[in-house]
């Protein structure tokens, strides 16, 4: 792939003695959807993680848009997250204090954008997600394949370049799931968004352009146990 | 499930006989749906008439006369093909699965790459069944979910036995 967007190249990364990533490859073209599968422990996650700067490879490099992420600082790191990068995690994305609506405008109001603008945004995004019935309501009123919405909402917001999904629909029934899936991969594809998922389930891999399996923090060998 | 390629697997891990062939057949993958032994006879025939076996011995060890088979070189190259070739994702793919994965195992084939490869085509075809379901009428949607999730058992069977490949070995060794 040479005009990839975000690579990461024999990523290794160990949390005290045990190896999380041993050897992980990956490429991400502009507005592709990537799955990466993998059973639990196969270092996924962390390999997420480390693409969207969030952790620190102990081997290895992470390019996006051709210049290193990981030599960055801590602060020059978060601020590109803020500006070029959403996330929807499985549990617990949204701040439980804020309602529906500012929690969407929570990025942008984060990059500068006044109140009254960010919120008018994030209501058109929960229109768009189909949860403008819970703009007013806090996390803890709504059900988890709405929060999970309002999440996707809140990472696609600000027009990220790449979205992270760490197994998004893993706390939802399928149909919520495939709801979830729809709408955040239908968006980030309007909006020429690139999406690195994280999944264990077949199903919403499918919803990917191409997968990367990993096993035993490995992308290009098989080792079973 | 093809038959043919099971009992030439058999064959490759050791050579045997009809009835020694019907007996690994039947306790490994027939339990359901034991071989009828003529199935035997005329599948070691073909196999033997296309070149993909050959009479290794033959003797009576205090019973009938008995023909030992076999694999010959052809028959190996035609294995290499069926094992290396992932199967068209249908409603009863798992048994030809299940034999290719104990015969690669037990012939000393990377049964991983066996499963790596009908992962690929698995998701080859989940992928076409979801770009399908865009913009169609809801009966047709259920339909392609019907097929969906049924890939998707399949793919579930698979994880869980390329997580459990090094034990599965040690098993029928």
């Amino acid at each position: 792939m040479t005009d990839a967007l975000l690579t990461a190249t024999d990523l290794h990364l160990s949390f005290g003695a045990s190896p999380a990533l041993a050897g992980a490859s990956v490429e991400v073209a502009p507005g592709e959807v990537l799955a990466l599968l993998g059973p639990s422990g196969s270092g996924k996650s962390t390999l997420l993680h480390c693409l969207a700067g969030i952790l620190r490879p102990d081997v290895g490099e992470v390019r996006y848009r051709g210049s290193r992420l990981d030599d960055l600082s801590d602060e020059r790191r978060s601020a590109l997250r803020r500006s070029d990068f959403g996330f929807v995690f499985q549990f617990g994305s949204l701040v439980p204090e804020l309602s529906a609506v500012d929690n969407v405008a929570l990025p942008l109001r984060l990059a500068g954008d006044r109140r009254t603008p960010a919120r008018s945004r994030a209501r058109e995004w929960l229109e768009r997600l189909e949860v403008a019935d819970v703009a007013d309501k806090r996390p803890g009123e709504m059900s988890g394949g709405q929060g999970q919405r309002v999440a996707v909402a809140r990472a696609l917001v600000g027009g990220p370049r790449v979205v992270f999904a760490d197994e998004p629909t893993g706390a939802l029934d399928s149909f919520n799931g495939e709801l979830v899936m729809d709408l955040l991969v239908g968006a980030a594809r309007v909006q020429g968004s690139s999406v690195v998922l994280v999944t264990h389930e077949s199903r919403v891999a499918a919803y990917a352009d191409r997968e990367v399996v990993l096993r035993d923090g490995r992308s290009d060998a098989r080792v079973h146990a | 499930m093809s038959v043919t390629h099971t009992l030439l697997g058999l064959i490759e891990v050791q050579p045997r006989h009809g009835y020694d062939l019907k007996r690994a057949y039947d306790t490994r993958f027939g339990q359901d749906r034991p071989l009828k032994a003529g199935q035997v006879y005329a599948t070691l025939g073909r196999l033997e008439r296309d070149g993909f076996v050959a009479v290794a011995a033959t003797g009576r060890e205090g019973g009938p006369d008995r023909t030992t088979y076999a694999v010959t070189a052809q028959g190996v190259t035609d294995l290499d093909r069926w094992f290396s070739q992932p199967e068209g994702p249908g409603a009863y793919l798992q048994p030809e699965l299940f034999a290719k994965v104990v015969l690669a195992l037990q012939s000393g084939r990377d049964a991983g790459a066996v499963l790596d490869a009908q992962r690929a085509e698995h998701l080859t075809t989940m992928r076409a069944l979801q770009a399908a379901k865009d913009g169609v009428d809801l009966d047709r949607v259920l339909s392609l979910d019907f097929a969906l999730f049924h890939l998707d058992a399949d793919l579930r069977w698979l994880e869980h036995t390329a997580a459990r490949l090094s034990r599965l070995a040690r098993e029928i060794s």
